[in-house]
């Protein structure tokens, strides 16, 4: 349906035209959760476990009632909450037993923050503290410390289990060269600029406002009424400005559901802001993971089979990071052509941090497995990488083994246009103490079927002066998406961009959306506005129609002008159309709504099923210099390929490419929360170490544009994949100079210098 | 309500116009700015120095807010991203896709100005050296240098 038939020139899309937000955003103008003060309002303050894992004996918040400026002091025995998490496996305020020191025991109220803080500090907690386990593997063993008790293990069973063949061994057995490894990947925070959040105004009417950074306005409304015991009627939404997400706000927190409850019982409006320290000690990390892969090839260079073995650290409860196992299993059975494959992973609960998903979800942790396996299993072949990777590429109409039918594909052209443009001429030519690395990436391109409904909501609406107000259930985490889906109004309607406004501040009129996750927006978002725009149009034309008797289908709009193409002089002005629309007896406000679910399936208890709509693809090759003294890995250059069907906005799309990787070289060369039993031991900024402006080195970012049939006008996902293979190309590229190969992340000095 | 709150006096010129605020004399000149005088535009990202998303003009010269107490800034001349409307860094910055969640953007516009009314014409590295207590998690830097360059050529 929403297939593109012939290519026009456009005046909007593929235009790199400023950010429809960046002019508010540069002055300071825009208001982000922590810039809003709610007449009234009280700051509220957590009170968390001072162990990894023991019994609450008793809590006194006596003392802390006693603090002048004190609203409110809740425990678990104050509050009625329903338990929450995806298994529901969570009391957002802890009862009994606390499993790891992020645990929210105790909550306040006050007048100031400091009051707040005097508090919390106020409240006594006896404890009795247990056994606790922070190994997935020890916790996998018979005889380990239960986290949750009631259900006699810590192996939580997610069923994460794939297999082309029941036996692989054999396989395996009769391949001609096999690599096998082990690889460990750490924690890493999201580390948006702006924390975690959340206000909460619960007045006498029994309604509740909640302004929220989340990146799932729909869902995290229907989870929180569920764990409030609310109606979801009563529960309004608002997303203010978002200062960056990365995947953290996928999910709802205890800190939601605390803070509602803390409005609850003041009826006044309450902030809990998360400070940097907080954010780094209690946001949920990326999923790490310990993973076991072995990879065979024939004696002429083909893919033969892959295992992949993977164990996942949960942490005390059930987030979305588990779920990153998914997406490893996505990417070992589609990521090259393989014909036999196999993914398994066992995920256990410990005493840690519980984990979020985050940019990539599970990918860039599979893919630095998978890659540095393809670079073995090259050399083992006497095979150029690159030539290697070509000969096993992914090509378009190829259906993946777990069923996901790929479009587009222009993964071949990726790996060539890197090779080319980082100056590849074979291994161990980069120079002395310098090598080169590659990688590529699969990756859901056209949303991703994880919830019943992976659609969005659009509703366009024309105003007497010709103004186009898109309200669309979709959000933007700052990547640009609202600037996309204007681009893409404008497109539509020929009108220029300035006539667009793209409304989804979380106001209760806004359309549903499953939430701006796995590379969405743009594909899911821009298809569903796309086809309200379609609507509107074909509305207008047929009023021009009457209006200039010229058939509908003679009519065109550009520039603002609607005329016939076949007498240009037959005219009328786009604003002015609208008001003749609305301005007669049997007039019409001219508006238009869809919902858009893309042709996608629900995977089955096999894990088949063709869940997006398309797949984007990309390589990377990465040139870094390593100091023979120190190990120091230096990166002196990335060319990241993507594949994202056509490009709407070039700079929007470099923007994401240049964010991505150097998320990804942070991941991969830096960036580690250091756990000791369970809490973060680095919890600042100064600690933690994020990428800065001279640490990045020239990213270079090249899209080979594929028209993808279901795109809106052809495009695919772009929001995660430039972080996807660089951990892996990094990777490479160390090998390629100092014949050692990394196996953990981050990279550190000591990997490079000691034996291997 | 708990006691008595001590608090001072303070005058200094903000944004080209001379202002006097009461505030505590232990709070930072981001905390009088967000939290008396509601100039939100001034960003807290770590409190603690390391972001850069709180950095303002103290005569002309880039601080972090977050670092500075008001007390210091008694008789000075303060510039927040407020004060800056109008300058081609805010131009560039709007133009060449370097914001994007926009968190970081007034600190970085503000560093940068101090940098270009230090140095009309400053080298890349001079550049990145200047912007080195910057933090920024969405672009990856590479717009934002983009920005600086055409601010430098315009």
């Amino acid at each position: 349906m929403l297939e593109q038939q012939v290519v026009h020139r456009y005046s909007v899309i593929g235009r790199s035209v400023p950010k429809i937000d960046g002019g508010e955003k540069v002055l300071g103008l825009a208001r982000y959760l922590d810039d809003l003060e709610l007449p009234n309002m009280l700051y509220g303050k957590i009170l968390r476990s001072r162990y990894p894992h023991a019994r609450i004996v008793r809590i006194d918040t006596g003392e802390a009632w006693r603090v002048g400026g004190v609203a409110a002091v809740i425990t678990a025995r104050d509050v009625s909450f329903n338990k929450m998490g995806i298994l529901k496996d969570q009391p957002p305020l802890k009862d009994g037993k606390v499993r790891s020191v992020r645990d929210e025991v105790a909550a306040v109220a006050a007048v100031s923050e400091e009051a707040a803080e005097r508090a919390v500090e106020a409240i006594r907690v006896e404890y009795e503290e247990l056994d606790a386990v922070f190994d997935p593997e020890e916790a996998a063993k018979p005889g380990a410390p239960l986290v949750h008790e009631e259900l006699g293990t810590n192996i939580i069973d997610l069923n994460f289990h794939f297999s082309t063949d029941s036996d692989m061994e054999g396989v395996f057995e009769g391949a001609y060269a096999v690599v096998e490894d082990e690889y460990r990947l750490q924690y890493m925070n999201a580390s948006p600029l702006g924390t975690m959040g959340c206000i909460a105004y619960y007045n006498e009417l029994g309604e509740l406002t909640v302004y929220t950074n989340t990146q799932a306005p729909f869902l995290y409304r229907h989870e929180l009424s569920q764990v409030l015991g609310l109606d979801p009627s009563k529960v309004r939404v608002v997303q203010p400005e978002i200062g960056g997400a990365f995947g953290r706000g996928m999910d709802i927190y205890p800190l939601d559901p605390i803070t509602a409850a803390l409005s609850i019982k003041t009826r006044r409006p309450v902030r809990i802001l998360y400070t940097r320290e907080e954010e780094l000690q209690y946001a949920p990390p990326r999923q790490p993971a310990i993973i076991r892969m072995k990879t065979a090839a024939t004696r002429d260079g083909k893919l033969l089979a892959r295992d992949a073995d993977v164990i996942l650290d949960a942490g005390a409860y059930v987030s979305w990071g588990p779920f990153d196992g998914r997406v490893m299993m996505a990417t070992t059975t589609g990521l090259y052509v393989v014909p036999h494959v196999r993914f398994r992973a066992t995920v256990v609960y410990t005493n840690n941090p519980y984990c979020g998903t985050q940019r990539g979800a599970g990918n860039p942790q599979i893919t630095f497995a998978i890659e540095q396996q393809m670079d073995s299993l090259a050399e083992e072949l006497g095979l150029d990488p690159v030539e290697f990777r070509l000969l096993n590429a992914n090509t378009p109409n190829m259906v993946t083994p777990q069923g996901m039918r790929i479009s587009s594909c222009g993964m071949r052209e990726c790996l060539q246009a890197v090779a080319d443009a980082i100056g590849w001429r074979g291994r161990r030519m980069a120079g002395p103490g310098r090598g080169i690395g590659f990688a590529a990436y699969f990756h859901v391109g056209g949303g991703a079927r994880v919830y019943r409904s992976d659609g969005c909501g659009s509703t366009i609406s024309v105003d007497d002066y010709g103004v186009v107000t898109l309200v669309t259930g979709s959000t933007d985490l700052g990547t640009g998406s609202d600037t996309a889906l204007a681009q893409i109004v404008a497109e539509e309607l020929g009108i220029p961009l300035s006539k667009v406004r793209v409304v989804n501040s979380g106001e209760t009129v806004r359309p549903w959306d499953v939430g701006t996750h796995a590379s969405r927006a743009t594909f899911v978002a821009g298809n569903s506005a796309l086809m309200a725009a379609r609507e509107i149009k074909r509305k207008l034309l047929e009023i021009a129609s009457e209006i200039l008797l010229v058939h509908p289908s003679k009519i065109v709009i550009r520039d603002g002008v609607v005329f016939s193409s076949e007498d240009p002089s037959k005219r009328i002005e786009f604003d002015k159309l609208v008001r003749r629309a609305h301005f007669r007896q049997g007039g019409e406000v001219l508006t238009a709504s869809v919902f858009y679910d893309p042709p996608t399936e629900m995977q089955d208890e096999r894990w088949m099923g063709n869940l997006s709509a398309t797949y984007a693809f990309g390589a990377q090759a990465v040139m870094v210099e390593v100091d023979p003294e120190t190990g120091v890995v230096k990166v002196l250059k990335v060319v990241s390929a993507h594949d994202c069907g056509r490009v709407i906005n070039p700079a929007a799309a470099e923007g994401q490419v240049h964010g991505g990787v150097a998320m990804g070289l942070g991941y991969t060369l830096s960036e580690e929360l250091v756990l000791e039993r369970g809490r973060v031991i680095n919890a600042s900024l100064a600690e933690y170490l994020l990428p800065t402006s001279a640490d990045t080195p020239p990213i270079k970012a090249i899209f080979v544009e594929t028209e993808d049939r279901y795109g809106p006008y052809g495009a695919k996902g772009i929001g995660e994949t430039g972080c996807i293979p660089i951990p892996a190309a990094v990777a490479n590229a160390v090998y390629d100079a100092v014949g050692k190969r990394p196996k953990t992340l981050p990279i550190k000095p000591s990997q490079i210098l000691g034996a291997g | 309500m708990s006691g008595v709150r001590v608090v001072g006096r303070y005058s200094f010129i903000l944004n080209g116009r001379p202002t006097t605020v009461e505030a505590p004399p232990g709070y930072t000149l981001l905390e009088t700015l967000r939290q008396i005088l509601h100039l939100t535009g001034t960003k807290d990202g770590c409190s603690s120095g390391d972001c850069g998303a709180c950095t303002v003009l103290l005569d002309g010269k880039a601080v972090h807010s977050c670092l500075t107490l008001i007390s210091q800034v008694e008789g000075r001349e303060v510039t927040t991203v407020e004060g800056l409307a109008g300058s081609k860094v805010v131009k560039s910055f709007a133009e060449s896709g370097a914001v994007q969640c926009g968190y970081c953007t007034p600190g970085f516009v503000v560093a940068v100005e101090a940098l270009l009314r230090a140095n009309p014409n400053p080298s890349i590295e001079e550049v990145k050296e200047a912007l080195r207590g910057n933090l920024c998690r969405c672009t990856g830097y590479v717009k934002i240098l983009d920005a600086v360059k055409m601010a430098i050529s315009d």
